[in-house]
C-alpha cells in the first residue's frame, strides 16, 4: 500500500527521540507512585532516581533542541491543512514543556530543601532558596505541566498510529531503527 | 555487655549532674549539628535540645568534668516527614533511649585554646571511646567550646534494617558543635 517510505531521521536523532520516550514515560509512572508513598527506602530511591532522570531528560531536550536547528527536520507528508497546524503545535508544545517540567521539578526540589545531586555525583545549583511556601507554591505547577506533556504524548502517539494503521503512508519508520 | 556498660554509667551520669559547678552552658547560643549524605545528597540537621555540665580549668585540664546530654527526639533535618521518621525505632529509638550523652574521660591540652577530650559517647545504648578535638575561644567572660569529629552512624545502629544501606544514607556523620558556657576561668 506504501507508495513511498519517507526519508528515516538521522541515527542520533532517532536514539534520543526513544531514549527520551523511555524516559518520560519512566519518570511520570514512577512520579505518580512515588507521590503518596509512606516514608522509606523505597520512596527515597525513588525520589533521587525520578529527579535524576528528569535532570538528563532536560539536558537531552537542550540536546534535540539544538540538534533540531542544526538540522532541518523531515518534510511534512501531504496532509489537511488543520492537521499540519496541529502537528507543529503539539511538536512546539511538547518541546517546551521538555524543558518546563525538569526545571519545574529542580526547582519544587531546592524549594523543598533538597538539592539535585545528578546522578549523587553532581551538586546542581539552587535557583530557588529553600522555602516552604515558595514549594508548596510550586508543587502543583510540576505535577499540572508533567500531566500536560503526558496528554500531548498521548496525542502525538495517537497521531502517529493513525498515519501508520490509517493512512498508511510509512511515516513511523522514519523514527524506526533500520 | 553494651546494656551493663551503659547501665554502669548511668549512676556516674547521676553523680555528675550532681556535681557542683558554676559553669554553665547558654543553650540558647549553642548549636549541635550534624551532616550525612542520603544519596549524594548532603542533609544537614541539628538537635534543638541539649545540655551540659562543665567542671573546668583551663590550667587543670586533667581535673575536667565534661557531660554533654542530647535529647534525641530535638533532632531535626528540617523537614516534617523526616523528623517524624528519626524518632523511630530504625533510627534514634527515642522512645527507649531518649538522650544521647557524651562523658568526658581525659582532656590533652595542645596548646593556644587547643585540647584533645577523649571520651565515652553514648548513642542507643552504643557506648564508644571517641577522640573530639576543640577549639576554646574567651570573650566577655564567656567561652565558647567548637569543634568536630566525625563518627559512623552503623556503630551505634543509627539506621537498622533496610536502612543499614549506606547507598541509601551514607555511613559517615560529622558532627559540629559550638557550646557558649559561662565562668570558664581564663585560658
Amino acid at each position: 500500500m506504501t507508495s513511498q517510505i519517507p526519508e528515516r531521521y538521522s541515527v542520533p536523532a532517532i536514539l534520543v527521540h526513544w531514549l527520551m520516550a523511555l524516559m518520560l514515560v519512566t519518570s511520570f509512572g514512577v512520579g505518580l507512585y512515588m507521590a503518596d508513598l509512606p516514608f522509606s527506602p523505597l520512596r527515597v530511591r525513588l525520589f533521587n532516581w525520578h529527579k535524576w532522570v528528569g535532570i538528563t531528560i532536560l539536558a537531552l531536550a537542550l540536546f534535540r533542541l539544538c540538534w533540531r536547528v542544526f538540522n532541518t527536520p523531515k518534510a511534512e507528508p501531504v496532509v489537511p491543512a488543520w492537521q499540519s497546524v496541529a502537528s507543529r503545535l503539539v511538536h512546539r508544545l511538547m518541546y517546551v514543556l521538555f524543558f518546563a517540567v525538569p526545571l519545574v521539578g529542580w526547582a519544587f526540589s531546592s524549594a523543598a530543601g533538597v538539592p539535585v545531586v545528578w546522578f549523587g555525583v553532581i551538586p546542581l545549583p539552587d535557583f530557588v532558596a529553600a522555602d516552604k511556601a515558595t514549594a508548596e507554591l510550586i508543587k502543583p505547577w510540576h505535577g499540572g505541566l508533567a500531566w500536560t506533556l503526558a496528554m500531548l504524548v498521548c496525542v502525538h502517539v495517537a497521531a502517529a498510529v493513525k498515519h501508520h494503521f490509517i493512512d498508511r503512508d510509512g511515516l513511523l519508520f522514519r523514527m524506526l531503527p533500520r | 555487655m553494651k546494656l551493663i556498660a551503659a547501665l554502669m554509667l548511668a549512676p556516674l551520669v547521676l553523680v555528675s549532674l550532681a556535681a557542683r559547678s558554676d559553669q554553665k552552658l547558654v543553650a540558647a547560643q549553642s548549636t549541635i549539628s550534624f551532616t550525612t549524605r542520603q544519596m549524594g545528597v548532603p542533609l544537614e540537621g541539628k538537635f534543638r535540645q541539649f545540655g551540659a555540665q562543665v567542671d573546668f580549668d583551663p590550667h587543670k585540664p586533667e581535673a575536667a568534668r565534661i557531660e554533654i546530654v542530647v535529647d534525641v527526639s530535638s533532632a531535626t533535618l528540617g523537614m516534617p516527614d523526616t523528623d517524624a521518621e528519626m524518632v523511630k525505632p530504625d533510627w534514634f529509638n527515642a522512645k527507649q533511649f531518649p538522650q544521647a550523652t557524651f562523658k568526658a574521660t581525659a582532656v590533652k591540652p595542645l596548646g593556644s585554646g587547643k585540647f584533645e577530650v577523649s571520651g565515652k559517647l553514648a548513642i542507643k545504648s552504643v557506648v564508644r571511646d571517641v577522640v573530639v578535638p576543640i577549639t576554646l575561644t574567651q570573650s566577655a567572660g564567656n567561652t565558647v567550646a567548637a569543634g568536630t569529629f566525625s563518627l559512623k552512624r552503623l556503630d551505634y545502629k543509627i539506621g537498622e534494617g533496610d536502612w543499614k544501606d549506606t547507598s541509601l544514607v551514607a555511613d559517615p556523620v560529622q558532627v559540629t558543635f559550638k557550646l557558649l558556657l559561662s565562668g570558664v576561668g581564663p585560658l
